[in-house]
């Protein structure tokens, strides 16, 4: 028994958080929201010189061939930073699924492409309705029922949707059989789509703690430094409890998410299970983070000249996308309650 | 990462499956009576007999020089067995580490084993009267006795849990009434039949006896029942408060059993279906609790990863305090919004689901939040040692 990262792990994920704390500052996170692409390509590019988008990638392809375990502290990272780009999507969810599921001949088209950081790839599954940054996407992997396929970007027809994270970049997708490639179908399509959804959904938890953290860390800077009746509103005790809330909130998330990115690596019997309880526990954790961040900080926290917004609405965004809290809930339930 | 037990580990665990599920007594009454009491001792010796009573402990006090993980292990299978409460845990869990830590070898050889066999009851005299949450304002006074070589106590303590059956309290008491607040405090360890001792049992909230006030008249203890130094009793104390918030008390095993049962009782009022809007309506609800109880394990094998690599929980015990104290209601409380109109019946009542055990295990869980330092302060710690705000 041993529940902890290695020292590799760790040395991983330090490096990649530097790399963020300089390259992804909240001054980039606002660019995001006023440019019209919102991505740095620079930015993804420099992620795949280190290793970072073909983290899952077979060495084969020309990725590292790690799995979720090397990867979520590493999102939790992207997640405290408000990074905006599609790193669950491409590196979570479609590089495993397509060396997992794909025919060799579409994982030797497209794998190589991702771990050097030029194809970007995206996901629509029956849980994700909403596809994500399909306007810088190379390709999409989506599901009709039974069977996913691999559609090659320009196939795509797209209708932007605007989430309330003006980072995010949603689009409805559209696009024909004929011109996209047969993953897989059947019990095997089923399966392979269940799978990316819960690599999606525990990516997404483990994201989920980084903003938690961040927010956590934003509120304590302010309530040290703010006074009111001559003293730092941090030692006002109901101050402190919104605090001590948000903090018990995550500490108890964050070992779910590990054991979520251990069951998916181990193709634990009980991932299902496993992958829902980190997502449900992240969604509430940021939930109840955010609001007490909000109050905590009180009105300059209502605007948007204030960086706390971008981390509230990241996590707005996130506890509702891959399956929020209550879809989570309810699988938990039937998984223990219907047999 | 790993989150395999070895086959060592395994092994152990079937050992002690085997021997729990073929020894451990079915419906014991409460261990907050006198006569529950005594048979719960009965149990705790026949635990000793068999080496199962304290497995962490070295062979020479009578355990089985169990790792953490076997602890952990061995408490799982306790309470999956359905074994009862530990009316021994204020001593095993509570007195022992601080024994071994700040301990005589005289000390341990005269306490150890007799803790371990039940021989000797062990309570906590923290509280006073105006002493709850401020610990630190405890005005029980030991004056220095130099002709007799030891320490005559005047004062009261109170809330003693099964302080009316034990026979030895272990307690702060003010040994130099003119050092600052939190100086000039020393632990001691009283046997309850000195004279000038008196105890009165105190009926807790759920009925039982569970409690007590004990108050000393000119009592007097030798020097050799001081544990640690001399006005050194409040780091000492210390030391037992912070393995009373954490997993030592607490193991996960009681929750992750007690949720076990939770998703059972689901199942079985589903399957009465006398009223299925209720139980459908709870789904969510017996889930969560689930989880958390869930959470509770996987958080404490983080902690304890930690632990045997040398990284101490500090003050981050305050938030495993409130975890656990808080599950444990919220679970009890899940299954009685659950049990409906029956929620109310106690064991006595011939209707009664599963002997009452959710209205009287929602009765226990209800001290959670209060004892060991109640969960406002936790939060405090919380705010003030793990974020660091400012104190004032």
């Amino acid at each position: 028994m041993h529940f902890a990262f290695t020292e590799d792990q760790l040395l991983f994920r330090d490096t990649v958080a530097e790399f963020f704390a300089n390259e992804c500052p909240p001054e980039k996170v606002r660019w995001s929201w006023d440019d019209e692409v919102g991505r740095d390509a620079s930015t993804w590019a420099a992620l795949a010189e280190m290793g970072v988008i073909g983290l899952t990638v077979p060495e084969a392809f020309g990725g590292m061939g790690m799995n979720e375990i090397d990867l979520l502290p590493i999102l939790t990272e992207a997640g405290r930073y408000a990074y905006p780009a599609p790193l669950v999507e491409t590196v979570a969810v479609v590089a495993p699924l397509l060396a997992e599921s794909a025919p060799s001949e579409i994982a030797e088209k497209w794998l190589p492409g991702i771990a050097d950081g030029s194809v970007i790839a995206t996901v629509e599954l029956d849980g994700q309705p909403f596809v994500n940054d399909m306007h810088i996407a190379n390709l999409l992997i989506a599901q009709r029922g039974d069977r996913l396929f691999a559609v090659p970007g320009e196939n795509v027809r797209s209708t932007a949707q605007v989430s309330v994270d003006g980072a995010r970049r949603l689009f409805s997708v559209e696009w024909d059989e004929a011109d996209a490639e047969l993953i897989a179908s059947g019990e095997a399509g089923v399966q392979a789509a269940n799978r990316a959804f819960d690599r999606g959904a525990a990516a997404t938890a483990a994201m989920l703690v980084g903003l938690s953290e961040q927010m956590i860390a934003m509120t304590v800077a302010y309530v040290v430094d703010r006074k009111q009746f001559g003293v730092p509103i941090g030692s006002f005790q109901a101050v402190k409890h919104h605090l001590a809330d948000a903090e018990l909130k995550v500490s108890f998330a964050r070992p779910v998410v590990w054991a979520a990115a251990y069951g998916l690596a181990t193709n634990s019997d009980e991932v299902a299970r496993e992958v829902s309880m980190a997502k449900c526990f992240a969604s509430d954790a940021a939930e109840v983070v955010a609001r007490k961040a909000l109050q905590t900080h009180g009105a300059i926290g209502y605007t948007t000249e204030h960086d706390l917004h971008f981390w509230l609405k990241r996590s707005w965004a996130l506890a509702s996308s891959w399956g929020d809290a209550l879809w989570h809930r309810r699988r938990v339930a039937h998984i223990l309650l219907d047999n | 990462m790993d989150l395999n037990f070895t086959p060592a580990e395994e092994a152990f665990r079937a050992e002690a499956r085997a021997w729990l599920e073929a020894n451990v007594p079915v419906g014991l009454p409460s261990g907050d009576t006198a006569e529950g009491f005594a048979l719960h001792v009965e149990w705790e010796k026949k635990l000793f007999d068999a080496r199962w009573s304290v497995v962490s402990w070295p062979e020479e006090y009578g355990g089985r020089g169990a790792s953490l993980w076997e602890w952990l292990i061995f408490e799982e299978e306790y309470y999956r067995a359905g074994g009862p409460q530990r009316v021994t845990q204020n001593g095993i869990f509570l007195l022992a580490p601080t024994i071994f830590e700040f301990g005589t070898e005289e000390q341990k050889a005269r306490f150890l084993p007799r803790m371990a066999a039940a021989d000797d009851l062990w309570c906590q005299g923290w509280s006073e009267p105006d002493a709850g949450s401020d610990l630190a304002g405890i005005k029980s006074r030991a004056a220095r006795d130099d002709e007799r070589g030891g320490w005559v106590i005047n004062g009261q303590k109170t809330w003693t849990t099964r302080g009316a059956f034990c026979n030895w309290l272990f307690g702060l008491f003010r040994t130099d009434p003119d050092a600052a607040r939190h100086s000039g405090m020393t632990y001691l360890m009283v046997p309850l039949e000195t004279p000038g001792v008196t105890v009165r049992g105190v009926e807790r909230l759920d009925g039982d006896e569970g409690f007590a006030e004990v108050f000393f008249d000119d009592v007097f203890v030798p020097d050799d029942l001081v544990l640690g130094g001399v006005n050194e009793g409040w780091g000492v104390a210390m030391a037992t408060t912070s393995s009373e918030r954490g997993l030592t008390l607490r193991s996960p095993g009681r929750f992750c059993a007690a949720a076990d049962r939770l998703v059972d009782l689901w199942k079985r009022q589903a399957a009465a279906g006398e009223h299925p809007e209720r139980v459908e309506s709870m789904r969510d609800d017996v889930a969560q609790s689930w989880m958390e109880a869930e959470a509770y394990r996987l958080a404490t094998l983080a902690d304890v990863t930690g632990l045997v690599n040398g990284v101490s929980q500090g003050a981050r015990s305050s938030l495993t305090k409130i975890f656990w104290s808080e599950l444990d209601v919220n679970l009890n409380e899940t299954a009685l919004r659950l049990l409906g109109p029956a929620a109310e019946l106690i064991e006595t009542s011939p209707a009664a689901v599963d002997g009452g055990a959710w209205m009287k295990g929602f009765e226990f869980a209800l001290s959670g939040p209060i004892y060991a330092g109640t969960n406002e302060i936790q939060r405090n710690v919380v705010a003030e040692r793990v974020l660091g705000l400012p104190r004032k």
